[in-house]
C-alpha cells in the first residue's frame, strides 16, 4: 500500500472508492447508489470549476472568518520546557469549530444540485449546529440527528441548532450516540434521497462524503502553511503537527496541505479517545488495533465483536465517541504516514487544565486530547521543533462536563 | 439439483398467485422461539428469509430494528442462525430459506466459510443489504458455484442502464424495493406506480422472478397480487413486539397474522377464477 505524490490523497481511492485497495467503498443499500453517484458527478465537476472555489473561498473568508489565528503558546511552552507549542485557533471560526467548512460545502453542494431540505449527524453537536447555520444562510431546510445521550450532555450546542431553525431529532436506539446518529440519518436519507440532500459530519460514510469532508476541512492546512512561511519563511525542519482524531475530518484537513513532505520533515500525530482510564471501553480503533470491518456504508477499522457488531464505545468527548475511524486514516496509518496514539479522559481533562491555566485559549474536550499527547512528547524534542495542535473546538459546549469533572472555577 | 427457491415460485403460479414470503429475525425473541415460529408458519409460506441481526442496520425501520436489537440482546450469535436454520431444515426440509443482512457479519465469518455454513445448514439464498452491484460480483458468483441464490436488489431510482445490467448478473430471483423507505414504511407511492415499475423489470427478463417487498400488509398485499412474490417484514415483527407487551404468545399471534396474508392472496384466486 502507498501513499502517491502529487495527487491528493481523497482522490487517491480506485473506481470503486477504495484507498489503497481496501479502505473506504460504497455499501450501501441499492436505493442510495443513484443518488451517490449524482453527488459525485457534482462534486468531480464543481471541485475543478474555478466559479465554485471562488464561491466558496468567499464564503469561508467573509462568513466562516478565514484565516483562523496561528499563535504561539509562550506560557505553555516555557512551562513544558521542550519545543516550541503553536496552536491553529480552528475554534475561531465562525460557530466554533472545524465542522463550518463541510457544511458550508454542503449546503452549497445541495444549492447547485436543486435540493430543499438537507439532513446530517450530529455527536458533539458541532457537526449539527454548523449545518444548521449554513442551512440557515443559504435558505434550505435542515434536520439534525443526534443521539438521546449526546443530546443530554452537550445542551448549548442543541439550544444553537434550534436557533437557527433546525429540527433536532433524538436518535434512541442502541448506545444513543453518534454511531446510532449517523445510521439513522442514513436511514432518513434512504427514505428521503430523492428530495432532501445529506451532509455526512465527517470524513466517514460512502467514498464521497469522505472526499467532500477531507476537502473542505483542507481549508485549515491551507491557511497554516502560509502562516508557518509568514512566520518562519518556509515550512519549518521539524515540523509536529498533533490533532484528535473522532471520525478523523479536523486532522485530515490540518494535515491535507503537507501530505507531501517527508515525515521526517511533517511529521503527523492523531490522538484517539482512550476513555476513561479504567474502562475497557474506547474509541481509538487505530490504537488499540481494531480488525477492518464495514461501518455506515465503508471499510474501515472499527470497534467490532467477532461477529461483526458494532461494539459500544465510551469518551468524555462526544465528539470523538465513534467506535470507525475514517478510510482516510486507516490509509495513512497502513502508509505509515501518520502515527497514532490515545489519550485517557482523565489525561485530556488534565491537558484542559494546563492549558486554560496557563494561555488565554479554551480548547474543548475533543483537541484536549491532542494537547495531552503533544505537551507530553515535547518536553523531549528540541526548542526549534516546531509542535502545532489544532485547536479545533471550542470548550463553550462542554461546561456541563467541565464544571462536573473539574469545578467550577475551570468553566 | 434446482434450488428450492424456484419450485416455490413454480408452485404458487401454478396455483394463480404470488409467492409468499415472509421476514423474521433469528433470535427473535429467542433463538428457540424464533424456531418454533419458523415452524409454525413454515406450511402458509413459500419462501421463509431469516434476518442475521445488526446492531447498525443502514436500511431497517423500526419494528426490524427493535427486533434486531432484541435477538442480540438475547444472545444471538450466527453460529446459533445456521443452528436455526438447520434444525429447521430437519423439520420442513424442501422449504426454501433466505439468509438476509448486512455485509459486515459476512467479511467477518469469511466469505467461503459464511458459505460453507450456508450450504451445510440448508440455506438456499442470500440477500446482502449494503453489497450492491457490482461491488458485490465476486460474491455473488460465489453463491452461483454453491448452488445460492445471490438475491440482487432493485429500487425505484436504480436507472435503467443499471436495471440492464444487474438483472443480467443476477441469479433467478430478484427483489424489487417498492419505495423509498427503509423497510417497514408506510406504503407512500400508489401500487399502480409500483407495478409499472415492477413491468420495467419483467420487462427486461420476465423468466426471473420478482419478488416486492417493503411496505407490505395485510391491508396492501391484495393490490400488488400481480408481481411473482411479495415479502413480509415489519409487520410480522411489529406482531413479535406487540404479542410480548400484551404478554400473548408471539407464535400463535404470527402464525394468524400469516394465515390472514395467505387468506387474502388465496381469495384473490378465488375472485380470478
Amino acid at each position: 500500500m502507498k501513499l502517491k505524490k502529487r495527487i491528493p490523497v481523497i482522490d487517491q481511492g480506485d473506481k470503486l472508492g477504495f484507498w489503497g485497495g481496501k479502505f473506504g467503498g460504497n455499501f450501501v443499500p441499492e436505493t442510495l447508489k443513484k443518488p451517490i453517484e449524482d453527488l459525485e458527478i457534482l462534486f468531480n465537476k464543481l471541485k475543478k470549476d474555478k466559479n465554485f472555489i471562488n464561491e466558496r473561498d468567499k464564503y469561508f473568508k467573509n462568513w466562516v472568518g478565514s484565516p483562523t489565528r496561528f499563535i504561539k503558546l509562550e506560557n505553555l511552552t516555557k512551562h513544558v520546557g521542550g519545543a516550541q507549542i503553536w496552536s491553529k485557533v480552528v475554534s475561531d471560526a465562525n460557530g466554533g469549530a472545524h465542522k463550518i467548512y463541510n457544511a458550508t460545502v454542503h449546503c452549497l453542494l445541495a444549492k447547485r444540485s436543486g435540493k430543499k431540505v438537507i439532513c446530517g449527524d450530529t455527536g458533539a453537536g458541532y457537526a449539527g449546529k454548523m449545518l444548521s447555520m449554513a442551512a440557515k444562510k443559504f435558505g434550505l431546510k435542515c434536520k439534525i440527528f443526534m443521539g438521546a445521550k449526546d443530546i443530554r450532555r452537550q445542551q448549548p450546542n442543541v439550544k444553537a441548532m434550534k436557533k437557527n431553525g433546525a429540527e433536532v431529532i433524538p436518535v434512541y436506539s442502541g448506545s444513543q450516540t453518534l454511531v446510532d446518529a449517523v445510521s439513522e440519518c442514513m436511514r432518513y436519507w434512504v427514505a428521503n434521497c430523492d428530495k432532501v440532500a445529506m451532509c455526512v459530519g465527517s470524513t466517514v460514510g460512502p467514498a464521497v462524503f469522505v472526499r467532500i469532508c477531507g476537502w473542505s476541512t483542507s481549508q485549515i492546512s491551507r491557511e497554516l502553511k502560509t502562516q508557518l512561511v509568514d512566520e518562519f519563511g518556509s515550512v519549518p525542519k521539524k515540523l509536529k503537527l498533533y490533532n484528535c482524531v473522532g471520525g478523523g475530518s479536523s486532522s485530515f484537513g490540518f494535515w491535507n496541505e503537507f501530505m507531501d513532505y517527508d515525515k521526517k520533515q511533517c511529521e503527523f500525530i492523531g490522538v484517539e479517545a482512550g476513555g476513561p482510564a479504567k474502562s475497557k471501553k474506547h474509541a481509538a480503533p487505530l490504537t488499540y488495533g481494531s480488525k477492518i470491518g464495514i461501518l455506515h456504508g465503508a471499510a474501515q477499522y472499527v470497534n467490532q465483536n467477532t461477529d461483526g457488531q458494532i461494539e459500544e464505545t465510551e469518551s468524555i468527548s462526544a465528539g470523538l465517541d465513534y467506535p470507525g475511524i475514517s478510510p482516510l486514516h486507516c490509509f495513512l496509518k497502513d502508509t505509515k504516514r501518520a502515527r497514532y496514539t490515545a489519550a485517557s479522559d482523565e489525561e485530556a481533562l488534565r491537558a484542559y487544565k494546563l492549558v486554560t491555566k496557563f494561555e488565554k485559549l479554551r480548547p474543548s474536550l475533543e483537541p484536549s486530547h491532542a494537547f495531552s499527547v503533544a505537551i507530553a512528547e515535547s518536553k523531549r524534542f528540541s526548542k526549534d521543533t516546531i509542535v502545532v495542535v489544532n485547536s479545533c473546538g471550542d470548550a463553550y459546549k462542554d461546561r456541563g462536563i467541565i464544571e462536573k469533572r473539574l469545578g467550577k472555577k475551570y468553566v | 439439483m434446482s434450488n428450492p427457491i424456484s419450485h416455490a415460485f413454480k408452485k404458487a403460479k401454478s396455483e394463480n398467485r404470488p409467492a409468499l414470503l415472509t421476514y423474521t429475525v433469528a433470535g427473535d425473541s429467542t433463538k428457540k422461539q424464533s424456531l418454533e415460529i419458523l415452524k409454525s408458519i413454515s406450511k402458509k409460506v413459500d419462501i421463509l428469509e431469516i434476518g442475521v441481526p445488526h446492531n447498525t442496520p443502514v436500511a431497517d425501520g423500526s419494528q426490524i430494528q427493535t427486533s434486531s436489537y432484541r435477538a442480540i440482546k438475547n444472545g444471538i450469535k450466527i453460529n446459533d442462525i445456521f443452528k436455526i436454520v438447520k434444525d429447521f431444515k430437519k423439520f420442513d426440509k424442501n422449504k426454501p430459506v433466505i439468509l438476509m443482512g448486512y455485509y459486515n457479519m459476512i467479511f467477518q465469518y469469511g466469505e467461503n466459510e459464511f458459505l460453507r455454513k450456508c450450504k451445510i445448514s440448508g440455506v438456499n439464498g442470500l440477500i446482502v443489504v449494503d453489497l450492491p452491484w457490482p461491488e458485490n460480483k465476486k460474491f455473488a458468483s460465489k453463491c452461483k458455484k454453491r448452488s445460492i441464490f445471490f438475491i440482487q436488489l432493485l429500487s425505484p431510482t436504480t436507472t435503467k442502464n443499471r436495471l440492464k445490467k444487474i438483472i443480467k448478473d443476477s441469479h433467478e430471483m430478484i427483489y424489487f424495493i417498492s419505495m423509498l423507505s427503509t423497510t417497514g414504511g408506510k406504503l407512500k407511492v400508489s401500487p399502480k406506480e409500483i407495478l409499472s415499475n415492477y413491468d420495467k423489470i419483467k420487462k427486461i427478463n420476465s423468466r426471473k422472478n420478482v419478488v416486492i417487498g417493503f411496505g407490505i400488509t395485510e391491508k396492501t398485499i391484495k393490490s400488488l397480487k400481480k408481481a411473482d412474490g411479495l415479502v413480509v417484514g415489519s409487520a410480522i415483527c411489529g406482531e413479535i413486539t406487540n404479542s410480548i407487551k400484551k404478554r400473548q404468545n408471539p407464535v400463535t399471534n404470527v402464525y394468524n397474522v400469516v394465515n390472514r396474508l395467505k387468506k387474502k392472496l388465496n381469495e384473490l384466486d378465488n375472485k380470478n377464477n
